[in-house]
């Protein structure tokens, strides 16, 4: 008796799980799905769901950074997503490497929505071997998130080594960190990128500059909403950061905000490529043109807090936002962006061995 | 002082909440005697012994060790040692490291220690064991380390904890022997702890037997084997046939007990007590008091005749046990069972289960004990079983 | 000759369906996890770190990514800060963790015990992240510790607890400690009570005893927790990270970075393999020095 029940009810759990499998199964075969593998806050919830209303087509969202991006896509050959989003910068070279990304078919890219001469900019920096691999999207810069009351002596990246700021100062241990402070020194790092020995004479100046301002630092910063901690509870008056986290700090404490650096802020663009085993590539290029709309690229303005490559955006844009873009970046600061140009191979190397030696540097 | 006292324990008292294990207990132990505690399991016997190893300390009472009061001193003080029930050798380290380890604790120099590591396996007779694995020996050469172990510390009390348990019978016998020759031997002072009335009877000077946290009587084995002053040492001590009943009526100390199962015995008062008429009593008498013989008249129950007591029955089962043999005879009026030794001379050898007996023993023979609650049936056919 | 061959054949042929179906059928899992989640990845790690790479998809045969472990001081500084680090913390832990061990395995009866055994596990239903970040609110500038000692009128102003090695050292101790305490307890469990009281009978203070008597008997239990806690600890990633601060270096920080944030596969995966061969080596030293066997440690 005992037993008879046992069997109808492991026949009835085979059965439900074999029916739970084929729906799950149906489900996955019905519903258009989108892995993009991106930036937070570059496929806010609500773009996500306009976009379902529109195409029916799912978005599963990835949330990464530069070096993990390319690190999964390495890792898989090129595939587990539909559409990527790395800085322009590491584009051709990660291709040239790894065979990871596939050539953006440009016709069916609605370019009259991009501002023209950010689209042909990143078009020239990202092709590799004739063909196009990226198309921008959002871009913004890095420079000094500062108490401008606290630290108002730091005018420039290599300023944060000063004593007025000591202990209280903050940076990531990144490259961005090393162009930035080779600006600072005087040295115009991007012109060095063909001549690998020239450039690592200007790292190994900037090594030394920043261990000798080792003692300065806090603590090296690792993800953005932890530096914003550091800034908002007043254990760092003076980071190298994104702009948007100190326009967001800014909006807390009207005494906290971006300044762009005397030698200049480094301005990054994030591009939209596809993965090489991109399993949708209609849908992938359905949510470029989509989100490349006037209106849809100012709701991930007002999400992500940079501006978008999207023409016309501007007008939908935060008026606030605005504002705190203007006062960071008077014209002379504007012109004086330093874009990243791509990155040749073995730079890298270079960089990794200072950053170690920094890391591994004694702060006394 | 030829009489010194090694140990004496007085007014000693250890509850546990509400339940008292040890109940006002004073001994007194001369020096160099083999002393043991008897009693069944629970009885407190344990409670009483880690008392005086100090693993316990007593809620009331004091404990003298060699005239020095042992309130207060923890047990790598004292100086008495314990072999534990299970031995408690140290299975990291091997024989002659066991035996070293308390000397080492007194920080000897190591040619002394190693001299009397020496010595003390001499007399234990495993002179070549100090290299050994405790592992490697077997049961009866384990118990030997112990006792080593302990002894070569030279202790004024030595505490042994049932240390014979584990072995199987044989060895266990043997072992008696030799305990009580070692004890000779080196003249420490001994006190033992068992529920095995042989072990006690055959090993000791002085036996205590305790029940239910009291002592019941403090002697000599054979004092406790032929003069038990209570109803629980006459059936616990020894091997009895049991009877209960009522005091009928006394002639010259010697009372008259009707049995609850019917029939009379005669018999005398097994302590100091006065009996008196009315009395509920517990009646033993030892299987070897009986006297046999084989008859076949009517049967009859329990009563007296030419001044014994005499009962006739009818062998139910024959227990051949070599000079130990014994016959369970059933009182076929009462339905009582009767334990007899039978004769060593043999002249019962043909004696088969069905024949009838006709059973006698002395009046004198029968103690009677006045009942008090609280007292176990603790017969023979019980004890046989247990 | 031949004759012996064929019957060491025949042998041979008779041994192999000795091995059961249903014994092959039970070891399955075990076998696929062991192949295809440990042995598959490291051969081909291995394959990786032995090669060098030279240009675009150009790759050649090389101990390179090994000689640069041993060349360059930085990487071979990072490996023995670390594996000193975690030496240190599993020695803490084990001085931590025998104490309470103790005092659950031996003192405690019934209830209190599996109470206090709890206590130790709790912090383990909460994932490693959160812990950390835990920890971190506590020991901040702006946190929990330094204001309490402000409010008390300790300090004079704010005081920094985070981001030094004394608090990495604590992080990883607290991480680790129900790795130490689980085997000591199950081993402290198999002591004997009557040993420890022989030991007391036998003259032995309370420290000669626990030399002689209760750590050989913890000896494997010992062991075998020092090798999960600095296995563990040298295999950390997030607390070092998030708890040292700029001066922390972590060898398997170390590795991440190679792999992820330099792209360097080739040399991640060398340094992967000499730490798992270099820590192997301290445990078999440490085994060595303490003269147990690792079949000891899992008994």
């Amino acid at each position: 008796m005992i037993n008879t029940k046992a069997k109808l009810s492991l026949k009835q759990a085979i059965l439900g799980v074999t029916a739970i499998a084929g729906l799950v199964f149906a489900g996955q075969a019905h519903a258009e799905e989108l892995r993009l593998l991106t930036w937070g806050g570059y496929a806010p919830e609500s773009v996500v769901k306009q976009f379902k209303e529109e195409t029916g087509i799912d978005v599963k969202v990835t949330k990464s950074n530069n070096e993990e991006m390319i690190a999964k896509l390495r890792a898989t050959g090129g595939g587990g997503f539909d559409l990527a989003q790395p800085s322009q910068d590491r584009i051709s070279g990660a291709q040239a490497e790894h065979r990871i990304y596939k050539p953006i078919d440009l016709s069916k890219i609605d370019s009259s929505q991009f501002i023209g001469s950010m689209l042909e900019a990143t078009k020239t920096n990202t092709t590799y071997k004739g063909d196009v691999y990226g198309v921008p999207h959002v871009w913004g810069t890095s420079g000094l998130v500062l108490n401008t009351k606290l630290a108002s002596t730091v005018k420039d990246y290599t300023d944060l080594c000063n004593d007025a700021v000591a202990g209280k100062v903050s940076y990531r241990l990144k490259r961005p960190t090393l162009i930035g402070f080779a600006f600072a020194l005087g040295h115009d790092p991007f012109a060095a990128y063909g001549d690998k020995a020239k450039y690592e004479e200007i790292m190994g100046d900037v090594e030394s500059k920043l261990i000798s301002c080792k003692a300065n630092v806090k603590t090296y910063w690792e993800g953005g909403d932890a530096l914003l901690n550091l800034v908002r509870s007043g254990e760092v008056v003076a980071a190298m950061a994104w702009d948007t986290g100190g326009w967001k700090l800014n909006n807390d404490n009207a005494d906290v905000t971006f300044v762009a650096p005397k030698s200049g802020a480094l301005g990054w663009i994030d591009t939209f490529v596809l993965p090489k085993k991109t399993e949708n590539e209609a849908a992938a290029y359905k949510w470029i043109n989509f989100v490349m709309r006037p209106e849809v690229a100012a709701q991930i303005t007002a999400a992500a807090g940079n501006f978008t490559a999207s023409k016309g955006a501007d007008e939908h844009a935060d008026d606030k936002l605005k504002a705190q873009f203007q006062s960071s970046f008077p014209q002379a600061d504007l012109d004086n962006i330093k874009w990243y140009p791509t990155v040749p191979p073995g730079l890298e190397t270079i960089e990794g061995k200072v950053l170690d030696r920094v890391k591994a540097a004694s702060s006394n | 002082m030829s009489n010194q006292l090694d140990l004496e324990c007085r007014q000693l008292v250890k509850s546990f909440g509400k339940f008292t294990a040890v109940d006002n207990v004073s001994l007194e132990i001369p020096k160099g005697s083999f002393f043991s505690i008897l009693g069944p399991s629970g009885c407190g016997k344990t409670t009483l012994l880690r008392m005086l190893a100090g693993f316990i300390e007593p809620t009331a009472g004091d404990i003298v060790i060699k005239e020095q009061s042992m309130l207060g001193v923890p047990p790598n003080k004292r100086p008495v040692n314990m072999v534990f029930q299970h031995l408690a050798l140290f299975p990291m380290m091997n024989v002659a490291e066991n035996i070293a380890y308390g000397l080492k604790r007194r920080k000897l120099p190591q040619a002394e220690i190693d001299k009397k590591v020496a010595d003390v396996l001499e007399r234990v007779s495993l002179p070549d064991a100090g290299p050994k694995d405790v592992t490697q020996l077997s049961g009866g050469q384990r118990q030997r380390i112990a006792i080593a172990r302990s002894l070569v510390l030279e202790p004024a009390v030595l505490l042994l904890d049932e240390p014979l348990g584990a072995l199987d019978l044989k060895l266990r016998e043997h072992m008696k022997v030799e305990l009580k020759q070692l004890q000779h031997e080196v003249g420490t002072t001994f006190v033992y702890i068992t529920h095995d009335q042989s072990e006690a009877l055959v090993m000791s000077d002085n036996v205590a037997v305790m029940n239910e946290g009291r002592f019941e009587q403090v002697g000599s084995p054979q004092d406790l084997y032929y003069n038990p002053k209570t109803a629980f040492v006459a059936g616990f001590v020894g091997d009895s046939n049991r009877w209960s009943g009522r005091v009928d009526s006394l002639d010259n100390g010697q009372a008259l007990v009707s049995l609850d199962d019917g029939g009379v015995i005669a018999g005398i008062t097994g302590n100091e007590r006065v009996l008196n008429a009315g009395d509920r009593v517990e009646l033993f008498v030892r299987p070897e008091a009986i006297t046999i013989e084989r008859d076949s008249s009517a049967q009859t129950g329990a009563h007296i005749e030419d001044g014994q007591n005499t009962l006739s029955g009818i062998v139910e089962n024959l227990l051949f046990d070599g000079a130990n043999s014994r016959a369970q005879v059933r009182d076929q009026q009462t339905g009582h069972q009767v334990t007899v030794s039978l004769p060593q001379t043999g002249a019962f050898s043909d004696l088969k289960s069905g024949e009838q007996l006709r059973l006698s023993w002395g009046i004198d023979k029968a103690r009677a004990y006045v009942s008090q609650t609280g007292t176990p049936q603790a017969g023979l056919g019980e004890e046989q079983a247990a | 000759m031949s004759t012996l061959q064929m019957v060491s054949g025949t042998e041979k042929s008779t041994t192999i369906p000795m091995i059961k179906l249903g014994t092959f059928l039970l070891m399955l899992p075990l076998l696929l996890w062991l192949f295809l989640l440990i042995i598959l990845p490291h051969l081909d790690l291995l394959t990786v770190s032995l090669r060098e790479k030279l240009g675009y998809r150009e790759y050649a045969f090389s101990f390179q990514n090994y000689i640069e472990f041993f060349t360059e001081p930085l990487y071979w500084n990072t490996f023995v800060r670390t594996a000193v680090m975690s030496i240190v913390a599993t020695a803490i832990t084990l001085v931590v963790g025998f104490p309470v061990s103790y005092y659950i395995a031996k003192v405690l009866k019934g209830k209190k015990r599996n109470l206090l055994f709890m206590m130790c596990l709790i912090p383990f239903w909460v994932s490693e992240l959160v812990r950390t970040f835990g920890w971190m609110i506590l020991l901040r500038e702006s946190g929990v510790i330094s204001s309490f000692l402000q409010w008390a009128g300790l300090v004079d102003g704010p005081v920094e607890l985070l981001y030094s090695d004394a608090t990495l050292m604590v992080g990883l101790v607290y991480t680790s400690m129900l790795f130490m305490v689980v085997p000591l307890v199950s081993v402290l469990d198999t002591l004997d009570d009557s040993l420890i009281e022989a030991g007391y009978d036998l003259g032995g203070s309370t420290y000669s005893i626990l030399r002689e008597i209760v750590i050989p008997h913890a000896m494997p239990g010992i062991a075998s927790g020092c090798i999960v806690v600095f296995m563990l600890t040298l295999g950390n990633y997030l607390t070092p990270t998030l708890l040292g601060g700029k001066d922390s270096l972590w060898f398997t920080e170390q590795i991440y970075n190679q792999f992820i944030t330099r792209f360097n596969w080739e040399s991640g995966s060398a340094f992967g393999f000499l730490l798992l061969f270099l820590s192997s080596a301290i445990v078999f030293v440490g085994l060595k020095l303490s003269r147990q066997t690792l079949a000891d440690t899992v008994k």
